[in-house]
C-alpha cells in the first residue's frame, strides 16, 4: 500500500486548485496538488473572455456586487458576493504582479472590456486567451514555490473517518495501483461537470469528479439544477466562442438578419446576462427564425485588425472546426451547456459542512453565482475563493492534532470495485460510452434551457434506468498502465450520481429563476423559492432534497430586466 | 465518411511490444483526428491510450504524429490526412519515451521548462497598483505565451534528436516571454544563462521544423533568433555562439570570404588552448583533403575579393536599417 502524507491535499490543478495550493503553502502548510491531468492541461485554460474586477475610478465594488446579485436572479448569498467583489481588485493586481500580461490601455494600465450583465466595462483580459494566460502564470508560481504535484492521479474516493476528512484514494494513471493519500484537509477544485451534457463547451475531462466523490462521502451539493447555457457555442462540437466577441461589439442575428436581442433586452442587447441571451436565441430557433438550429454571431464590422488582435483564438477555432472565417462571414452558434452554478456547498472560506473538506472554483457553491453566473465572474471565483480556501485549510490543519491512521477499508473498497469491473471483460454488459451518450442527450433534451414537469419526470426515470444499466457496465481494458477505460467508468459512475441531483432539483423547483426556466411555472416565485436547494446522497444513491435560506444584505429582489 | 487509421501500439514497460493496429471508423465530414481516435477508443478498442481534453487546441494534450509529423489531433481534420489507399498513420510524439500507445512521458520537456527559470523575477519595489507597461509589449509577451506546451515542436526538433541536452524550441519560446517582459528585472542573467547553457540558444540549427509543426503559430525558432540577437546586442560575454556569429560576419565584411581558419579561434576564444588543440587533428585532416583554404588566411595572401566595397556597403546599410527600426 503506497501512502503519501501531506497537511493539505488540493484535488485538481486548474486555477482554483493552484491558487489554493499557493496560499496554503504561503501559510505554512505542507501542500500537494493532485490532478488527473497535468496542471497546464486544466480546463481553466480554455476560459477565453476575461476576469472581472472594479478597477476603474468610476466603477465600484458595490456596482460589481449588485450586477452579480442581479445576474444571479437574487439567489446568490449577498455576504459572499460582497467579499467577492471587494477583494477582486486586489487579486487582479496580484495576478498582474505575478506576471499576467493583461491587455493594456493606451496609458499602460490594465484594459477592461464590457461583458454581459455588467453596468461597467470591468472585464480584464488577455486577447481571448485570458484563462490560458493566467493558468500559465499561476503554474509558474507553483513551480517557484516548489509545491508537490501528483499529476495524472485520479481520485477515486474521499476518505472520511469519525466524521472527518482524512485524505483521498487515488489511482496514478501510470501504474494503476491505488494509493492512499493522507491529508488533514482536502480542498476540492476539480472544476465543472459539463460532460453530463452532450454536446457541451467543456473539456472531456470535465466530469464533475470532485462533486461526485464529495457527495458520495456525505457532503451536500447545492443548487445543482442551475446549469448555464452559454449563448455562443459551435453547433456540433459545442466548442466555445467567447462572450468577448459580443463584448467587443459583435451582433447576434436571426435568419431574417435581425439583431433580435433588441426585442428581449432593449437596453443591453447582446450584452444582457447569459440566461437571457440563451433563452432569446432558443426562442428564435424554436419559432423558426434559426438557421440549422443556430443563430449567427457576426463580428465582421469590427474589422480584421481588431479581430486578429483580440479574438484571434476563436477566429482560428471557427476556421478549423466550421470552415468559417469570421472576418468575412458570420459563424453559426447556439446555446451550449457551459457552467454548473451548483456545486459542493461551502461557506465564504470554502469550508464544506463536512469537517476537513474545502472546495473552490466551479465544483463549489459559495454561492456567488446563484441561478445564473455573469461572464468574467468564474475566473474571478477561482482566484478569490481559491485563495480563501487555501488560507482556511492551512489554518484548519493547524488545529487538527496529528496524522491519524487510516484504516485500510477505504482502499479495499475501491480495489474491490476495480476487481469487479475487471471481471466484466467479455461479459454482455454495456460499454461506458453508450450509457454516457444516452445520459448526455437526455440531459440536453430534458434538462436544457426550457424545462417542464413531463420532461423532468421522464428524465428522472431515465437516470434511474441508466444507473441500473451502469451496474452491468463492461470494461474492456484490463491492463494497469494508463487505463482510460477504467477511468471512464469511474467518471461515469460519478456523473450519473451528480446528474441525478440536478434532475431532482429541477423537478422540485416549481418556478423560473436565472438559468432554470420552467414552462409550466414561468414566473420567479420569491415567496416560495428564494432558497437554495441542498441535495444529500441517500444510501440508495438518490438525492435527499432540503432547502436553505439565501443570505441577504443590501439588495432586495427586484424585477429583472436588461 | 470512412476513416482508416493505422495506429502504433506499444506498452512502454515492454520495449519490443510495439506493433501497428488498423481501424476503420465511420465519421461525419469535418471530423477531427481526435474525434476518430475517440470513436475507436469508445467503440472499437477500449485499450487504446491517448491524451486529450479540451477539443479546442488550447489544453495541448493531444499532440501526436500523424502521417509522420507532429500535430494536434483536435486541430487536424481526418479528411485532410487521408492518403489515397493508405490508412492514416498515427504515432506518438518523438524525442520522448512512450508510456503506452500514443501517451508519451512529457517530463523530458517539463524538465527543460524548469531550466529556464520559468517565472517572473522582480525584486524591485512593488508598484502601488499594476505595472504601467506598453500595450504592444504585452501583446508580444502574450503571443509568445500563447504556446500551449503541447510538445509538437519538441517531438520533431532535429537538434533534440541528436542532443538530449538541447533546451528545445518550446522552452526557449517560454524563455523569450520573460526576456521580453519589461517587468522582469533579470534580463541580463537570463540572457547569460540562455547563451552559455549546455544545449543553449546557439545550438539551434535553424532547420525551421518547429515553426512548421507548431499548431499555435508561436514560431519558436524566430524566438530563438530574437534571443540570440538580444544576447549580441546586450554584449553578453563568453558565449561561443555569439562570438561565432561576430567572427563570421567580421570575416565576410573584412575580405568578402568566410575565413574558416580564423573562424575557429575567434569563436572558441584565441586563448582557449585545450579546445583549439582538440580541434587540431580535424583541421589537419581538412587541410589534407583541401577543405581548408589556409592560404587565404595568411596576411600576405589574404586579399579582399574584388567587390568588397559593395559587400561592406551591404553590411553598413543593414546595420543602419536596423537602428532605424529600433527607433
Amino acid at each position: 500500500m503506497t501512502v503519501f502524507q501531506h497537511d493539505v491535499l488540493v484535488i485538481g490543478a486548474g486555477l482554483a486548485g493552484m491558487r489554493a495550493a499557493i496560499e496554503a503553502a504561503r501559510n505554512g502548510a505542507d501542500v500537494a496538488l493532485v490532478t488527473k491531468l497535468h496542471p497546464m492541461r486544466s480546463h481553466s485554460g480554455a476560459a477565453q473572455g476575461g476576469i472581472n474586477a472594479a478597477l476603474g475610478e468610476e466603477d465600484s465594488w458595490e456596482s460589481h456586487a449588485f450586477d452579480t446579485v442581479k445576474g444571479s436572479d437574487y439567489l446568490a448569498d449577498q455576504d459572499a458576493v460582497e467579499i467577492f467583489a471587494r477583494e477582486a481588485p486586489g487579486d487582479i493586481i496580484e495576478l498582474e504582479r505575478m506576471g499576467t500580461s493583461f491587455s493594456r490601455t493606451e496609458d499602460g494600465k490594465i484594459a477592461q472590456r464590457p461583458f454581459g450583465g455588467a453596468g461597467f466595462p470591468r472585464t480584464c483580459f488577455i486577447a481571448d486567451i485570458t484563462g490560458q494566460a493566467i493558468l500559465h502564470v499561476v503554474y509558474e508560481q507553483v513551480l517557484k514555490l516548489g509545491i508537490t504535484v501528483y499529476q495524472e492521479y485520479f481520485c477515486t474516493s474521499l476518505i472520511v473517518e469519525d466524521g472527518e476528512v482524512r485524505g483521498v484514494i487515488a489511482m496514478p494513471m501510470i501504474t494503476g495501483d491505488l494509493a492512499v493519500m493522507q491529508g488533514k484537509a482536502v480542498i476540492m477544485a476539480t472544476g465543472g461537470l459539463g460532460r453530463v451534457y452532450a454536446p457541451t463547451t467543456n473539456a472531456i475531462a470535465c466530469t464533475g469528479d470532485g462533486m461526485a466523490i464529495s457527495y458520495m462521502a456525505g457532503a451536500p451539493l447545492q443548487d445543482m439544477e442551475f446549469m448555464q447555457f452559454h449563448p455562443t457555442s459551435l453547433k456540433d462540437s459545442g466548442v466555445l466562442m467567447t462572450e468577448g466577441a459580443r463584448g467587443e461589439g459583435g451582433y447576434l442575428l436571426n435568419s431574417e438578419g435581425d439583431r433580435f436581442m433588441g426585442k428581449y433586452a432593449p437596453n443591453k442587447f447582446e450584452l444582457a446576462s447569459r440566461d437571457v441571451v440563451s433563452r432569446a436565441e432558443q426562442t428564435e430557433i424554436n419559432e423558426g427564425r434559426g438557421i440549422d438550429g443556430c443563430v449567427l454571431l457576426d463580428v465582421r464590422h469590427l474589422g480584421e485588425e481588431k479581430i486578429s488582435e483580440r479574438l484571434w483564438q476563436i477566429r482560428e477555432l471557427a476556421i478549423d472546426l466550421t470552415n468559417t472565417d469570421m472576418v468575412h462571414e458570420p459563424v453559426k452558434v447556439r446555446p451550449g451547456a457551459h457552467y454548473a452554478m451548483g456545486g459542493i456547498k461551502t461557506d465564504v472560506d470554502g469550508a464544506a459542512p463536512l469537517p476537513g473538506l474545502f472546495a473552490a472554483g466551479e465544483c463549489a457553491n459559495v454561492s456567488v453565482h446563484g441561478s445564473n453566473r455573469l461572464g468574467g465572474n468564474s475566473l474571478l471565483d477561482t482566484i478569490v475563493f481559491g485563495r480563501r480556501a487555501g488560507v482556511a485549510a492551512a489554518a484548519y490543519v493547524k488545529q487538527v492534532a496529528s496524522k491519524s491512521q487510516i484504516s485500510e477499508a477505504a482502499l479495499a473498497e475501491d480495489q474491490n470495485r476495480i476487481q469487479q469491473w475487471m471481471a466484466t471483460k467479455g461479459s454482455g454488459g454495456e460499454r461506458p460510452a453508450v450509457i454516457r451518450g444516452e445520459m448526455g442527450r437526455m440531459m440536453r433534451e430534458d434538462l436544457g434551457i426550457f424545462r417542464a414537469r413531463e420532461k423532468l419526470d421522464s428524465a428522472l426515470a431515465k437516470i434511474v434506468e441508466l444507473k441500473g444499466r451502469f451496474e452491468n457496465v463492461r470494461l474492456e481494458d484490463t491492463g494497469k498502465v494508463f487505463n482510460l477505460d477504467l477511468l471512464s467508468i469511474f467518471e461515469l459512475g460519478g456523473m450519473l450520481d451528480v446528474a441525478h441531483a440536478m434532475v431532482a432539483g429541477a423537478l422540485a423547483r416549481e418556478e423560473s429563476r436565472g438559468a432554470h426556466t420552467r414552462l409550466d411555472f414561468p414566473e420567479r416565485n420569491d415567496e416560495k423559492w428564494l432558497k437554495h436547494t441542498v441535495a444529500s446522497r441517500k444510501e440508495d444513491g438518490s438525492p435527499q432534497l432540503d432547502y436553505a435560506d439565501v443570505t441577504m444584505t443590501k439588495w432586495e429582489p427586484e424585477v429583472r430586466t436588461y | 465518411m470512412d476513416v482508416r487509421l493505422k495506429v502504433k501500439r506499444q506498452d512502454g514497460t515492454q520495449p519490443d511490444s510495439s506493433h501497428y493496429d488498423e481501424y476503420t471508423v465511420e465519421m461525419p465530414e469535418g471530423a477531427t483526428m481526435l474525434d476518430a481516435l475517440l470513436q475507436v477508443r469508445d467503440y472499437e478498442d477500449g485499450g487504446l491510450a491517448l491524451r486529450y481534453s479540451c477539443r479546442s487546441s488550447i489544453c495541448g494534450s493531444c499532440a501526436m504524429r500523424v502521417n509522420g509529423r507532429a500535430r494536434l489531433a483536435c486541430k487536424t481534420k481526418a479528411s485532410d490526412m487521408a492518403n489515397g489507399d493508405e490508412p492514416i498513420l498515427v504515432e506518438p510524439l518523438g524525442n520522448m519515451p512512450v508510456i503506452k500507445d500514443l501517451v508519451t512521458d512529457m517530463e523530458v520537456h517539463w524538465d527543460k521548462v524548469r531550466r529556464i527559470t520559468p517565472w517572473l523575477e522582480n525584486s524591485g519595489p512593488e508598484p502601488e497598483r499594476e505595472h504601467i507597461v506598453m500595450h504592444e509589449t504585452m501583446v508580444d509577451v502574450s503571443n509568445a505565451l500563447s504556446c500551449i506546451q503541447c510538445g509538437a515542436c519538441v517531438s520533431d526538433c532535429t537538434v533534440l534528436e541528436v542532443d538530449k541536452h538541447f533546451i528545445g524550441p518550446a522552452a526557449f519560446a517560454k524563455a523569450y516571454r520573460f526576456v521580453g517582459d519589461p517587468r522582469d528585472d533579470t534580463t541580463m542573467d537570463r540572457l547569460k544563462a540562455l547563451s552559455s547553457a549546455k544545449g543553449g540558444i546557439w545550438d539551434c540549427t535553424r532547420c525551421n521544423i518547429c515553426v512548421e509543426v507548431c499548431p499555435k503559430d508561436i514560431r519558436p525558432m524566430d524566438r530563438i533568433m530574437q534571443l540570440r540577437e538580444q544576447v549580441v546586442n546586450a554584449g553578453v560575454e563568453g558565449g561561443i555562439g555569439a562570438r561565432h556569429g561576430t567572427a563570421f560576419a567580421g570575416s565576410v565584411r573584412r575580405t568578402g570570404r568566410l575565413d574558416e581558419v580564423r573562424l575557429l579561434p575567434e569563436s572558441v576564444g584565441m586563448f582557449n588552448a585545450p579546445r583549439l588543440l582538440k580541434e587540431l587533428p580535424g583541421a589537419f585532416r581538412m587541410m589534407r583533403a583541401g577543405k581548408l583554404p589556409w592560404k587565404d588566411t595568411l596576411p600576405l595572401f589574404s586579399k579582399p575579393i574584388a567587390g568588397i566595397a559593395h559587400v561592406r556597403r551591404l553590411f553598413d546599410n543593414a546595420r543602419s536599417e536596423k537602428k532605424e527600426a529600433k527607433r
